[in-house]
């Protein structure tokens, strides 16, 4: 068994394999040097940490070596012989397979306009975290174009820092994908209490490089002038080596329910799969959610052995930006009404309902984790396509979990 | 070694939840299961350090509110990725009302 992509997904697939019983060879190939470690944390932990950071590995090198599974770390696979079922690598190794998995997940979209600057960065790895970081000082100008997660958990990480920041928005509002306005405002208010700026309906016309910072000029002709400017535009699936190899590829290299790619022992799972949806009747998604990078491992492998099990995971993503937690489980675009339900302390949760009334989404936000219980029996209930009560989901002394067992 | 201390009466949790208990510089989680024990845990998760009284009790299972990390919450045993390392359990006694967690 071969893993392409050695994050949350490969490494998970690779140790799924073992747990379920595979006693042959396994071997996970990574670009990074570092042994696989954990994305969430650098554009939270990794920026404020008083002390160095390290990268937050996944598993120990010894569990590695404990479940035999071999890590080829700063390589890449070049190319795939589908016919000869063999995995060639930059250094000319030749690693045969009987099932192949890519899990190669996403990378920073570029902006084109950025690209001769060299005071524009994005962030994907260790590396780039560490480097952000040490432009993250007091008084320091950081710019960050584009309102979605990684922008704003950066620009509360930056202010935590003592740099003053502004975000660009091109939409007319911040998180437009996935993350209702009722909430957006509640987050877009937090951060301008920390004193972010957030330019929201405002294109950039051009980046001109300084000897120490870039010059943006807006598309309401203002200019800015940023120490270091953050690309935070979404995030474009690594497909080449799949596409080289002939399997189908659209928005993330295509699967079926069982994660299959259209070779039936080629897999592919995590960021770089776009794969039919069951609990929304089998729309075509590709999500970027460490959650869902993990349980497309796990399925992946189960089905590389022969399980033929379906994907049926509800989606599921969180943010941490200052003392807030956001949750969402489902995808709220999935909702025609919306239900809001207070928990005290400001925390509440919308439940987003289809117009069968199918609840299909929830989004919450509070202070800490104070959302997350809820979300996950709201999550629950998603799952088994429950109806729940309008009246029992606003009220909050009904308790969620006894709609769960209605 | 029978340093016994109130964590809560027993009508503070309800049964299948969990609470925190702070002591002494630490921190716990409390359990009441839905067959009417009680139970206690080192209150952290030990995959990323978050508190487990924030998370969702089904059964014998406390699942991490961050990363879905399980553990069986009467014996402290992790049910598998993101969490590899076993949570402590302490032992608990209800007298009178009060529920009671042996520390040391």
């Amino acid at each position: 068994m071969v893993i392409i992509g050695a994050g949350e997904c490969g490494v998970r697939a690779a140790f799924a394999l073992r747990e379920n019983g595979y006693g042959g060879p396994v071997t996970l190939i990574g670009t990074e040097k570092h042994l696989p470690y954990e994305r969430p944390p650098l554009s939270k932990e990794a920026m404020v940490s008083e002390d160095h950071p390290s990268p937050r590995t996944i598993a120990a090198e010894s569990l590695f070596n404990e479940k035999n599974i071999d890590f080829i770390g700063s390589s890449t696979a070049t190319s795939i012989d589908r016919g000869e079922k063999r995995v060639a690598l930059e250094d000319g190794r030749q690693i045969p397979y009987e099932r192949l998995l890519f899990a190669t997940g996403a990378i920073p979209r570029p902006l084109p306009l950025a690209a001769g600057s060299k005071h524009c960065t994005t962030l994907r790895s260790f590396e780039d975290a560490l480097a952000i970081r040490a432009r993250f000082q007091p008084g320091a100008r950081i710019v960050i174009v584009g309102g979605g997660f990684i922008g704003l958990e950066l620009a509360a990480s930056a202010r935590k820092r003592g740099a003053s920041v502004t975000v660009i928005e091109a939409q007319s509002r911040i998180m437009m994908r996935g993350v209702p306005e009722e909430i957006a405002k509640v987050i877009d208010t937090r951060h301008r209490d920390e004193g972010v700026t957030i330019l929201c309906d405002t294109g950039i016309v051009s980046f001109a490089d300084n000897a120490e910072n870039v010059a943006i000029t807006l598309s309401t002709g203002n200019v800015i002038v940023a120490d270091l400017a953050i690309i935070g535009i979404g995030a474009t699936p690594v497909t080449a080596l799949a596409e080289a190899s002939s399997l189908e590829t659209g928005n993330g290299i295509v699967v079926n329910d069982w994660l299959q790619t259209s070779d039936p022992d080629v897999y592919a799972a995590g960021d770089c799969c776009i794969f039919p949806l069951a609990v929304y009747g089998g729309r075509r998604v590709r999500l970027e959610a460490w959650r869902n990078a993990q349980e497309q491992g796990a399925l992946a492998a189960r089905n590389m052995l022969g399980a033929q099990e379906p994907h049926q995971a509800v989606p599921w993503f969180w943010s941490d930006q200052y003392e807030l937690g956001l949750q969402v489980a489902g995808l709220s675009d999935e909702g025609t009404q919306t239900i809001r339900r207070d928990l005290g302390d400001g925390a509440f949760i919308l439940f987003h309902l289809a117009a069968d009334g199918r609840l299909v989404a929830a989004s919450g936000i509070g202070p800490g984790n104070s959302v997350a219980k809820d979300i996950r029996l709201a999550e629950m209930l998603i799952a088994r396509g429950a109806t729940p009560d309008i009246a029992q989901l606003a009220a909050s002394d009904v308790k969620l979990k006894s709609l769960l067992a209605a | 070694m029978s340093n016994w201390v109130e964590a809560c009466t027993s009508n503070d949790i309800d049964e299948e939840d969990v609470m925190r208990f702070d002591h002494a510089g630490k921190t716990f989680a409390v359990y009441r299961s839905p067959d009417d024990e009680f139970f206690a845990t080192d209150g952290l998760c030990t995959h990323e350090h978050i508190h487990l009284a924030d998370g969702l009790v089904m059964d014998e299972i406390i699942e991490c509110p961050k990363h879905n990390g399980r553990f069986n919450y009467k014996t402290g045993e992790a049910k598998g990725a993101p969490v590899c390392i076993n949570l402590k359990t302490y032992p608990v006694k209800v007298e009178a009302g009060k529920v009671l967690i042996q520390l040391g």
